[in-house]
């Protein structure tokens, strides 16, 4: 039987510790007690991550409510949480889930499987962002016994993508509190119950989330901290105000502007940290509307490609903390990743060569054709990517009207209305391409479905080889499927990934066991702790 | 019949329901005014209300969109979190549906809270009125009384220090005014929080909370104080300069008033009611809540909520926090109406009418 097949979770958590963050870890007995306080700018209406998986969500409900594993730095890249182990049948129609005894809600009723089988059926599959997408096929979830749960697929079902979905899509909710109500308006969307390191204790809207140490926390003596406070603080100016003058002692999310990184980093005390987040990588693509007759001509799409220069992106825009992309998947999934694509390198001859190719010559003014360019408003990066973007076509004879919206307006000009010829987007790589990935390539998807294909371009040999990875059993095959679907979107560019990026979190150095997991930010921070 | 007196449309009845009987009140001239503004007031409400409407309309994206740029998601959800929040009928028939439930006292449900439009509001309208009054009290009093020293003696050495840090002033952006003060205060000397209204956790109560929150609101205080402080400063001044030169104060100087008393009484009392008038306009920007000093500081107050509301496109929100802001601005205009009577003798109210 293959690991894949039979995976003991527990492996992972010795390896994960030792690989932390950037020789920050010492050997020394963590301390117990404290409150860190930390700086948030969302407060989002529904916090139940069982019902919207997304890092504003996370960032603070992963403390108080736990999935069934977590990532891991190294092999096998899984930690254990709820669940201790999971085996998957040959036909792929199962999953058996082992589940950690001795566990409690924070209300003090015993964790079990039935509450599994709840959040599966009735949140992940039914509610949930992304588990809508892959647990589609879930028609039963079997409870033999209060420590196993078995998930039934109507489809045969890769496991390698139900392990892959267990750290984002897989966070359990005490059913007693949820059967029999509206789980949409359930009080406890905001009033967090779950198993966690922390309890929910309080929400100022506008001020403050506070959480309290769970006494009872099956993984004792942790937590070491008394509690997490999150402030919110909208201003980005005020957060690095309020790093310096000791009031928060963490930012994660790069809540700092980046320009003011590089002075915190200079003071006394206060540590830049760039791990922590690369199972949450994220990318700068450039958008294609293939309606635009233009841009549909491939060698229009392969010269935009050679018009960007992805190092002056990394370093410009990003300060270094980003690497240029090859594909829709980042360097850091291995399993996945493949180098062994076409690329296009920074090159405005050959991009002015193809445009002439392409019988889009330079008119009296200088100009080919021209464009709009939608720059994403929500990372100060995607808005500034639009400047670079627009200079770097005035280079090879493309004008590029910039129209900057704001999230709702963006929303709708791209994904429904198709009013763009060009955007720039910012997907997330959840730890496997058929979780958020693939549906950026997917054709024939109804307009208004966000962060998804709406760019008018279909090809039934990427529609093909995206259906066979998502039914695909064997984990060698499917990576190979994956493989040969990062080379068709290299050759064929519906869009273009210019940069993969990650988040960085500034600290004082008194915080402990930061960034010891790829998504410590959205994970459960029972490890860390305050010096004294 | 007291209320043929009342010019405008047909009042909304606050009371005095057996309409053949006269008003139980005298007719004293202020509570005539008071009745006329408050008649014309649900008019004021209505049209702000089929304003903000209409724009937030015209603004792309709705609700959902706005939820979803951040997260994500596929046709069903969509279509579900559509009819969900009720954003699968036609606008006209969401408007009506929303009159109707103002009809009833009703503010209805904010999207992007998941809660009733009136809690989320009475949440934060203490701390936007607290903010308001005492950055409207520290700029009056502040910007007055300079200015007054400033008037004294125009284009004298003290006038043109205060005019000049004025200018500077109001030439300054807020928010960077407001982070230059954190820094310095809060990062630098830690004589003061750098955000937020109270001490997350330290469980006081009392006289000790209050202090605990004034002491938090003093920069934003101070921030939203001095930029209004150095508006009256000129203002006054401006009105002061204005005075020296008519003939009224060449004739008290004539008499030989005393200069403490001709500056007082004369010069400056004339001076001050376009400042006054500009105290009313400012109060009601004020009350509609700083969204700049509100962010930088990190206070949870109306102007924040009502920039979330618009980024959300949480109509029922931006309804109410308007609706709420409107009657606090009709009741503070009455206010500076009667407190303009009281300055200027002249101004009879009653006469007033339109």
């Amino acid at each position: 039987m293959r690991l894949e097949r039979r995976a003991l979770l527990r492996a992972g958590s010795v390896l994960g510790l030792s690989a932390l963050a950037g020789g920050r870890a010492r050997a020394e007995a963590p301390r117990r007690g404290g409150v860190l306080v930390v700086a948030a700018d969302t407060e989002p209406r529904n916090l139940n991550p069982a019902m919207v998986a997304s890092n504003g969500v996370f960032y603070v409900a992963s403390k108080v409510i736990e999935p069934l594993a977590e990532m891991a730095y190294g092999e096998p890249g899984l930690t254990p949480r709820l669940a201790l182990a999971f085996e998957g049948s040959e036909d792929g129609r199962s999953v058996r889930l082992r589940l950690r005894p001795n566990v409690r809600f924070h209300d003090g009723k015993p964790f079990s499987s039935a509450d599994v089988a709840w959040s599966a059926l009735e949140l992940w599959k039914k509610h949930q962002n992304l588990g809508r997408v892959v647990f589609k096929d879930l028609e039963a979830v079997d409870t033999p016994d209060p420590l196993t749960a078995i998930l039934r697929f109507a489809t045969p079902t890769p496991l390698q993508l139900v392990r892959n979905a267990l750290p984002a899509l897989t966070a359990v909710v005490p059913r007693h509190l949820y059967e029999g109500t509206d789980p949409l308006s359930n009080p406890h969307n905001q009033k967090l119950v779950g198993t966690g390191p922390f309890r929910f204790a309080e929400h100022r809207p506008g001020q403050y989330y506070r959480l309290e140490r769970n006494p009872d926390y099956w993984d004792a003596p942790r937590p070491w901290l008394d509690g997490i406070v999150f402030r919110v603080l909208p201003d980005r100016g005020a957060i690095a105000a309020a790093l310096e003058s000791g009031e928060i002692r963490l930012a994660a999310f790069s809540a700092v502007p980046l320009a003011d990184m590089e002075r915190l980093a200079k003071l006394p005390g206060i540590a830049v940290i760039d791990k922590g987040y690369e199972g949450i990588t994220y990318q700068l693509t450039v958008e294609i509307n293939h309606r635009r007759k233009e841009l549909a001509d491939l060698r229009v799409r392969r010269a935009i490609a050679h018009a960007i220069d992805p190092n002056f992106v990394v370093e410009r825009i990003f300060l270094g903390h980003a690497k240029p992309s090859t594909g829709p998947v980042p360097r850091f999934d291995t399993r996945f990743y493949t180098a062994d694509v076409p690329t296009y390198p920074y090159d405005p001859k050959r991009a002015e060569a193809l445009l002439d190719e392409a019988g889009l010559r330079r008119g009296a003014d200088g100009v080919r054709f021209t464009v709009e360019l939608l720059p994403a408003p929500w990372f100060e990066q995607t808005r500034q990517m639009g400047d670079y973007l627009r200079q770097a076509l005035k280079a090879v004879g493309i004008e590029a009207k910039l129209v900057v919206k704001d999230p709702a307006g963006h929303q709708k000009a791209v994904y429904t209305d198709h009013a763009f010829d060009l955007a720039i987007g910012s997907p997330v790589y959840r730890n496997d391409p058929a979780i958020s990935t693939t549906i950026l390539y997917q054709g024939g998807l109804p307009p208004g479905v966000p962060f998804s294909n709406q760019y008018g371009w279909a090809d039934p040999a990427m529609d093909d080889l995206i259906a066979r990875a998502a039914r695909e059993l064997d984990p060698g095959a499917r990576s190979e499927l994956y493989r040969r679907f990062q080379r068709l979107a290299a050759e064929q560019l519906p869009l273009i990934p210019v940069v993969e990026f990650t988040f960085l979190t500034v600290a004082s150095t008194s915080v402990r066991g930061v960034a010891d997991n790829p998504r410590w930010a959205t994970s459960h921070w029972a490890d860390t702790w305050l010096e004294a | 019949m007291a209320r043929g007196l009342i010019a405008g449309p047909e009042p909304v009845e606050t009371g005095d329901p057996e309409a053949g009987t006269p008003p139980l009140l005298p007719r004293h001239p202020a509570l005539l005014l008071a009745r006329r503004r408050l008649a014309q007031a649900p008019f004021v409400l209505l049209i702000v209300i089929t304003g903000a409407f209409l724009l937030l309309e015209a603004a792309p994206g709705d609700a959902v969109d706005a939820y979803l740029a951040g997260l994500g998601g596929d046709a069903g959800l969509v279509a579900e979190l559509r009819e969900r929040w009720g954003l699968d009928r036609s606008a006209p028939t969401r408007f009506l549906l929303y009159l109707a439930g103002l009809a009833t006292g009703d503010l209805g449900w904010s999207v992007a809270f998941g809660r009733p439009v009136l809690a989320v509001i009475a949440e934060r309208l203490p701390i936007t009125l607290a903010l308001a009054g005492a950055a409207t009290a520290l700029a009056f009093g502040l910007g007055t009384g300079l200015g007054v020293l400033a008037g004294a003696r125009p284009g004298g050495p003290l006038d043109r220090l205060l005019s000049a840090t004025a200018l500077l002033l109001n030439a300054v952006p807020t928010f960077w005014l407001g982070l230059l003060l954190a820094l310095l205060f809060a990062v630098r000397l830690r004589w003061l929080p750098s955000a937020g209204i109270e001490t997350i956790g330290a469980g006081h109560t009392g006289l000790a909370r209050f202090l605990d929150i004034a002491r938090h609101l003093v920069l934003p205080t101070v921030t939203l104080g001095l930029v209004y402080a150095a508006l009256y400063l000129r203002l006054l001044r401006a009105g002061m300069v204005e005075a020296w030169r008519s003939d009224y104060v060449r004739a008290a100087r004539a008499k030989g008033i005393p200069r403490r008393r001709l500056v007082l009484r004369h010069v400056a009392r004339n001076a001050l009611l376009p400042v006054v008038t500009m105290l009313g306009l400012q109060s009601a920007t004020l009350i509609g809540g700083s969204v700049v000093v509100e962010s930088v500081f990190a206070v949870p107050g109306l102007g924040r909520l009502a920039a979330e509301a618009v980024t959300q496109r949480d109509l029922p929100l931006l309804l109410g926090i308007l609706l709420v802001s409107a009657v606090l601005v009709v009741l503070v205009n009455l206010l500076i109406d009667l407190l303009y009577a009281r300055l200027d003798p002249r101004v009879e109210l009653a006469a007033r009418t339109p």
